[in-house]
């Protein structure tokens, strides 16, 4: 019944996905538009194969969607930070700190204070070459001296990418902790008292009043007043941390009480879940940081739930 | 009729068929390894047949393309089991019953998209992420998983598939439901 030659749909798939790869990618002619065309010519298998992955990955726009509405916005696109400090980074130390000030840095000298408003961002270069990126809501202080580097995080969470100098080690004080770059790209966050370091490249000792901590790359450290806990995490999943870099929250399997307290660091409008059983669902996805409304028109599209704008809130309850 | 309007009768009438189709070619088959195949065959003889003349309903259309298609094959076995055909016999080829509404729809296949996506390996997703939100070239892509722009085409192509896969060819909770 079937003139067409017996074809394996395991071959035809990986031919029909090649095509498709590769004119995503862009480095498509019309010579490849033509090889296609003939392709698909020879037979409705073809025909079938291609138009199905291509239809799948065409839905996929409904999530490019999120990134138009990105553009939009006025913080994001111009600040993107050199992509060329995780490849140049042997000499260079980053950081990101968050920080909540003790107030008990009364001898430190005076030096130039940098403050983000909620939902900014700021990348300042230090005259060493260093550069340190503010995400929102943060302010720190620097201290660049013949002598001396040192930032003091008063509030937030910033990347440092630090040219390493041996004669004058770079220091970040967060709530009381000491992070010393030892030639190294690492960040630190302060929630509240909760200091959390990351490193990504290179290494840098944490001390914390204690015996001091010698990070290698991948190490995370979370200490509060009285506890440290030191993980290990791929560079990779560092990486989910630092979206806010690129202007966006990831989320992976995050509840959403968490999804909440995330947004509600870059967000004036305030994300609140009214009913704790939601409060443990969890999500993943990629949002731009400064678009808590497209969260709530997500979480009402797609997991139904009841969403509404109150003033400066938006109410989640079932 | 034309290509694209092949095409465009394809992708809105027939792939959102594919869940049902593979359940029906599972039951209904008893080598899986060769499902991916049938479901092959059955879109190439109902494209070819949509060449001459757009069938009116899609769904009793695959059907009976799809109940042709088995029993061809089951007669060009030597050993005909006979519960096949009887089974086939038994085939209830729904008629298009009223759907869900359009909202409800477009709800589902919005979670079914997210979910598919959260589903993908960590690599795999953080490839499509990075092409389909983020709009990066496979070479920026390379540079940030520090993975050859091979390695990246590897990881799209794969998502490519699962995603297709998981989208039509898997069971969405509304006709779960009903």
């Amino acid at each position: 019944m079937t003139s067409e030659p017996l074809l394996y749909a395991q071959d035809v798939n990986a031919r029909a996905t090649e095509f498709l790869e590769r004119r995503e990618f862009g480095d498509w002619t019309d010579i490849d538009e033509g090889e296609l065309a003939a392709w698909l010519g020879e037979s409705k298998a073809h025909c079938a194969a291609f138009w199905r992955l291509e239809a799948a990955w065409d839905r996929t726009h409904r999530l490019a969607a999120l990134k138009a509405e990105r553009l939009e916005r006025p913080f994001s696109a111009d600040v993107e930070p050199a992509r060329p400090w995780f490849r140049s980074a042997a000499a260079a130390v980053a950081v990101a700190v968050i920080g909540v000030s003790l107030g008990v840095y009364a001898l430190w000298p005076q030096g130039t204070v940098y403050r983000t408003p909620v939902g900014g961002r700021e990348i300042i270069t230090l005259a060493d070459g260093s550069q340190i990126e503010l995400n929102t809501n943060t302010e720190l202080e620097t201290q660049i001296t013949k002598d001396l580097r040192s930032v003091r995080l008063i509030r937030g969470e910033a990347y440092f990418r630090i040219q390493h100098d041996e004669a004058r080690p770079f220091v970040v004080m967060a709530s009381g902790k000491r992070i010393t770059d030892i030639g190294t790209v690492f960040t630190v966050r302060d929630d509240a008292g909760s200091v959390r370091v990351a490193l990504l490249e290179g290494k840098a000792r944490f001390d914390a009043g204690g015996n001091p901590v010698v990070m290698k790359p991948g190490d995370k450290i979370i200490a509060t007043a009285d506890r440290l806990t030191v993980s290990h995490d791929l560079p990779q999943t560092l990486a989910v941390d630092l979206g806010w870099r690129r202007g966006v929250v990831i989320f992976q399997r995050t509840s959403l009480a968490q999804v909440a307290a995330e947004f509600n660091r870059y967000n004036e409008t305030k994300l609140v879940i009214a009913d704790p059983k939601i409060a443990e669902l969890t999500v993943g996805g990629t949002f731009p940081a400064n678009n808590v409304e497209l969260f709530g028109r997500m979480a009402s599209e797609i997991l139904g739930l009841h969403v509404v704008h109150r003033e400066n809130k938006i109410v989640i309850s079932r | 009729m034309t290509v694209s309007e092949a095409k465009a009768w394809f992708v809105r009438e027939v792939l959102p068929l594919e869940a049902t189709l593979m359940h029906f070619l599972r039951q209904n088959w008893r080598n899986a390894s060769e499902l991916d195949d049938l479901r092959q065959e059955v879109y190439a003889r109902i494209l070819k047949a949509a060449d001459e003349n757009i069938p009116e309903k899609a769904k009793p259309f695959l059907f009976v393309t799809a109940r042709n298609l088995l029993i061809d094959r089951v007669l060009h076995e030597r050993i005909v089991p006979f519960d096949a055909i009887a089974d086939l016999d038994n085939l209830e080829v729904a008629s298009d019953a009223p759907g869900p509404d359009r909202s409800a729809i477009a709800r589902d296949e919005l979670r079914k998209l997210t979910a598919a996506l959260d589903r993908l390996p960590p690599r795999c997703r953080e490839a499509v992420v990075m092409r389909r939100i983020e709009g990066l070239s496979r070479r920026e892509i390379a540079e940030r998983m520090g993975i050859s722009e091979n390695g990246v085409a590897q990881h799209i192509r794969a998502g490519m598939n699962a995603l297709a896969d998981m989208l039509f060819g898997e069971p969405s909770e509304l006709t779960r439901r009903s």
